[in-house]
């Protein structure tokens, strides 16, 4: 050992310097979008709290009376019970879309922040997972957020709804890291409109959110069964019903962690052709 | 835990030690074998197109070294390939020794990197734009903050360190690029084009501060179309034109290959020019023809003016100038740098 005093100090001095560990490198990218995060985080706290309230009061409080009244609840469960965890679930699609979208590409076209980055000894590889892992934290602050409020609601059965947390990140990220690879690719807004209005719009819709797929006709069922959507709102509705029936979950899982895998291999690939040229 | 750092950390410090405190400009260049930049042949395409045709190109520790060329010459280019970023097509690379291929991280924590365009975060402050970027080179938090406090003061920015970026003029926000570039303290510093579009007094500006830079010992690379920027900051500089270098030297080195001491221009009534061109045979060293104006080399241009008012030429207004690299690069390509 030497007498100096930070493992740093070869980091400022000429010639070789000791390389970065994995952790310091994404810890950096992190640190970053942290800064980043700091100048909005009063607007966004406070989009974090109304949003899913209104949600509640409307869907869960407003339109639950109506249902509980003319049909006695959804599968045994009030309306509000029913609908809280499927609002979890997507709350954090949309978190992940506002932070997958237009940001992702303002760092790669318009403040060109990625490039910056990759000037230094970060790796494509770093950064892409420094992005994510702020996304993730987001998606956890949010969720909590939203599980504090509607429990304040009466929004839940069982204690087990904290479950739902990591859940909903899950969710989140199987919706995020492939779309960061879409943003990745996409030059104009045309992307965006479609992914927004043909993708989304119709999964918020169509995934089991707001009444059972069961409803829906036989030919579009198998529609929700391929969307991450409703994967995540049917595993967030068994943490917060706190059922046990393992196989279905297990099930729902896996066909999230192939989407957050999948996903990785086509957004790695974007963000390469896109930065490494 | 980091073992195999802890043995280069060892045998940096021991050399880093010896480094004097002066501040920003506090290191010398580490004693490095061979040249801090070598290509050979190197290339870079684009699918079918080509933006760097094989050029060679050496860069000893200390020099201040540039590209000076027209736009699309492939300056850019080149420069992203040095900055171990951009894929080498073809030929060989080496900057420090080492290929951007295998060892792109370990090159790039020595590199200090100023793009062409500005990418700073415009909403952070101008502190936080340099905290941010020192933690990607691994400095620790106070390390970042005294450096940053160093280089604010470097790039006469220390008044301003808590405003946010966006309102800063052009040449505010070119210079906290380049002090972003400096956090790291790195050996070589490569500069896309630092002071196009800045007004005359902030070219001035920055060029006192890179040469401050270059004073210190740091090794710069500098891409360019003016030539008087050519001129002020590098020692050598290659000419590049369509992805080739087309001369190479120093600034005083190819005035004297290309061209002629002075230079006496010429302009008359727009359309007007071929007759004085073809009176003009004879006088001095060579003629060249412009849309606006007649350039007319020669060793003496009062002697040349003389000699064109003896044959009875009489242009709207004649000037006699200096020589400059814009009439070297005229020379070698038939163009202008700046159109
Ligand atoms: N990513 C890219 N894809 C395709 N072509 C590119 C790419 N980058 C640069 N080029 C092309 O390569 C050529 C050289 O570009 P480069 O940016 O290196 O030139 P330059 O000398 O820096 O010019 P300027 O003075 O305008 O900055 C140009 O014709 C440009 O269009
Ligand atoms: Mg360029």
């Amino acid at each position: 050992m030497t007498s100096t005093s930070t493992p740093y100090a070869g980091r400022e001095a000429p010639g070789p310097r000791p390389p970065l560990a994995r952790g310091e490198r994404m810890g950096s990218v992190v640190a970053y979008f942290v800064d980043v995060y700091r100048r909005v985080w009063r607007g966004s706290i406070i989009g974090r709290f109304l949003s899913p309230l209104m949600f509640l009061l409307s869907m869960g409080l407003g339109l639950g009376t109506l249902v509980d009244r003319s049909s006695g609840g959804v599968d045994g469960h009030t309306y509000l019970h029913f609908v809280v965890p499927a609002i979890i679930a997507t709350q954090a699609m949309w978190v992940a879309l506002g932070e997958s979208t237009y940001q992702v590409r303002s760092y790669f076209k318009y403040n060109r922040m990625y490039d910056a980055m990759l000037a230094t000894p970060l790796s494509v590889t770093d950064v892409l997972v420094g992005h994510l892992l702020t996304v993730a934290a987001h998606l956890t602050v949010a969720t909590v957020v939203f599980v504090a409020v509607a429990a304040l609601f009466g929004g839940f059965a069982s204690w087990t709804v904290l479950l739902a947390v990591p859940v909903a990140v899950l969710t989140g990220l199987a919706f995020a890291v492939p779309i960061f690879g879409f943003s990745s690719r996409s030059d104009g807004d045309d992307g965006f409109n479609i992914l927004f209005r043909l993708v989304i719009t119709p999964l918020m819709l169509f995934s089991g959110t707001f009444f059972p797929v069961s409803q829906l006709p036989l030919v579009l069922q198998p529609v929700a069964w391929a969307t991450p959507l409703w994967h995540g709102v049917e595993l967030s509705r068994a943490a917060a019903y706190g059922r046990t029936d393992l196989w279905p979950c297990l099930g729902h899982l896996a066909v999230l962690l192939v989407f957050v895998g999948a996903g990785w291999v086509y957004t790695l690939r974007g963000y390469t052709k896109a930065l490494v040229r | 835990m980091r073992s195999l750092p802890f043995g280069t950390v060892v045998r940096v410090t021991a050399n880093g030690s010896a480094t004097p405190a002066e501040r920003p400009t506090r290191r010398r260049p580490a004693p490095t074998s061979g040249p801090i930049l070598l290509a050979r042949g190197l290339r870079k395409t684009f699918g079918e197109f080509t933006a760097v045709d094989g050029i060679d190109v050496e860069v000893q520790a200390g020099e201040s070294f540039g590209f000076l060329g027209p736009n699309g010459a492939g300056k850019s280019s080149t420069m992203r390939m040095v900055g171990a970023v951009s894929p080498v097509s073809g030929g060989e690379l080496r900057i420090f020794g080492l290929d951007p291929a295998s060892d792109g991280p370990a090159i790039r924590a020595r590199l200090g990197v100023c793009p062409q365009t500005d990418n700073l975060d415009d909403e952070l402050t101008v502190e936080e734009n340099l905290w941010i970027y020192g933690r990607y080179f691994g400095l620790s938090r106070a390390q970042v903050r005294e450096r940053a406090a160093e280089l604010l003061e470097f790039a006469q920015l220390t008044d301003r360190a808590g405003d946010k970026v966006e309102p800063l003029s052009g040449g505010m926000k070119r210079r906290l690029t380049i002090a972003r570039s400096l956090i790291n303290n790195p050996e070589l510093l490569l500069l896309d084009e630092p002071t196009t579009g800045l007004d005359p007094q902030a070219r001035h500006v920055l060029w006192d501060r890179l040469f401050r830079l270059k004073r210190s010992g740091v090794t710069l690379v500098i891409t360019t179309h003016y030539m008087d920027e050519a001129e002020q900051l590098c020692d050598r500089l290659v000419v590049m034109d369509h992805g080739r270098i087309v001369a190479e030297g120093s600034p005083r080195d190819l005035i004297a290959r290309y061209s002629t001491r002075e230079v006496l221009e010429l302009r008359f009534d727009a359309d007007d020019q071929a007759a004085p061109a073809a009176a003009l045979a004879g006088v001095g060293e060579r003629l060249e023809v412009l849309p606006d104006r007649l350039l007319l080399y020669a060793h003496d241009g009062d002697a040349a003016l003389s000699a064109a008012s003896a044959r009875g030429i009489r242009p709207l207004s004649a000037l006699v100038r200096r020589s400059t690299l814009e009439d070297v690069f005229l020379h070698l390509t038939g163009r202008t740098l700046v159109d």
